[in-house]
């Protein structure tokens, strides 16, 4: 099972910022990110985050978002695709590293729920 | 009382204008106590509508209140965008199946809750949609009403979204997203009658 990982936030720098961070712990994972408004504004695009879900070659996508209206939107996709999609409520960027690095060498889900845990802010 | 297609137009097409004449009191009331952009993202969310609505005329109350969701979900860039998007999707869906104005109301209200993971008295939007679907189910809207479950708000202490960051300072100030969907609902009595 090869995992993929989906990057969620109000601001385009952020997500590309977090995306970069983690491809260096997990070069083999598919990681794309969904980052401000189309005008590329602060804020939440559903567009982005389809297009994010959609460009991702992983089985099963692990997600991580950052604020109020990342989570809504991305929920709101969730609750519209057939993709299998996990979403952790989980401080962001020591979330998706810790996911990344444990995707990276295969370690099965229940392991990296385990070491997320700990993260759990919201 | 059921809710016809040309009513819900008209209803939509003035809360429309009602968002656009208001967004910069929308912003003040989210600099208080928000991040100060609710009356732009609101205002884009409206002009969406418009183009959407101008660029296909719904078929029945589903599609119109399917057209209006999306154009929000997809243009407004903030939490209001998937909670008002949620709203009239849920709003959409039951609509298929019953055109009961205050069953509608209530599937929004409940749509919010969802999304939002909020109930009343957390000094969000629900603080007007749900007094709003029970006085609907009651048997009658009036502007004062809608007015008396906006003003309820002023008073409270957020406890969900950006304002709960502010504790007891989020009291003696007008929930905004409460205002917008106050908007919404003055719109409905101007249709329906009050």
């Amino acid at each position: 099972m090869k995992y993929g990982i989906v990057i969620v936030s109000h601001s385009s720098k952020i997500a590309e910022g977090v995306s970069d961070l983690i491809s260096q712990a997990a070069p083999s994972i598919s990681i794309t990110y969904a980052g401000g408004t189309d005008e590329n504004e602060i804020g939440s695009s559903l567009e982005k985050i389809q297009s994010a879900f959609e460009n991702n070659t992983g089985d099963e996508i692990l997600a991580f978002y950052d604020l109020g209206s990342s989570k809504m939107n991305l929920e709101m996709y969730m609750e519209m695709t057939d993709k299998n999609v996990h979403k952790y409520d989980v401080a962001l960027v020591e979330g998706a590293y810790t996911a990344a690095t444990l995707a990276e060498i295969e370690s099965p889900l229940e392991n990296i729920e385990n070491s997320l845990e700990p993260l759990k802010i919201k | 009382m059921q809710l016809t297609l040309d009513e819900a137009t008209k209803w939509i097409n003035s809360f429309v204008e009602k968002i656009e004449h208001n967004s910069a009191t929308l912003n003040e009331l989210d600099t208080a106590i928000g991040d100060g952009d609710h009356g732009t993202n609101m205002d884009r969310g409206a002009k969406a509508i418009s183009e959407a609505l101008s660029k296909k005329s719904p078929e029945n109350l589903s599609e119109l209140l399917k057209t209006t969701a999306f154009a929000m979900i997809q243009k407004v860039g903030g939490a209001s965008g998937p909670l008002y998007g949620t709203a009239l999707l849920d709003m959409s869906k039951a609509a298929k199946e019953n055109d009961d104005l205050a069953a509608l109301v209530q599937v929004g209200a409940d749509g919010i809750k969802r999304r939002g993971q909020s109930d009343v008295k957390m000094k969000t939007m629900i603080d007007v949609w749900q007094p709003v679907a029970d006085d609907l189910q009651a048997g009658s809207l009036s502007t004062d009403q809608v007015t008396a479950a906006l003003n309820s708000t002023k008073d409270m202490v957020a406890t969900k979204g950006r304002a709960s960051y502010l504790e007891e300072k989020s009291a003696g100030h007008l929930d905004p997203g409460s205002q917008s969907s106050a908007y919404l609902f003055e719109s409905l009595v101007e249709v329906i009658g009050g």
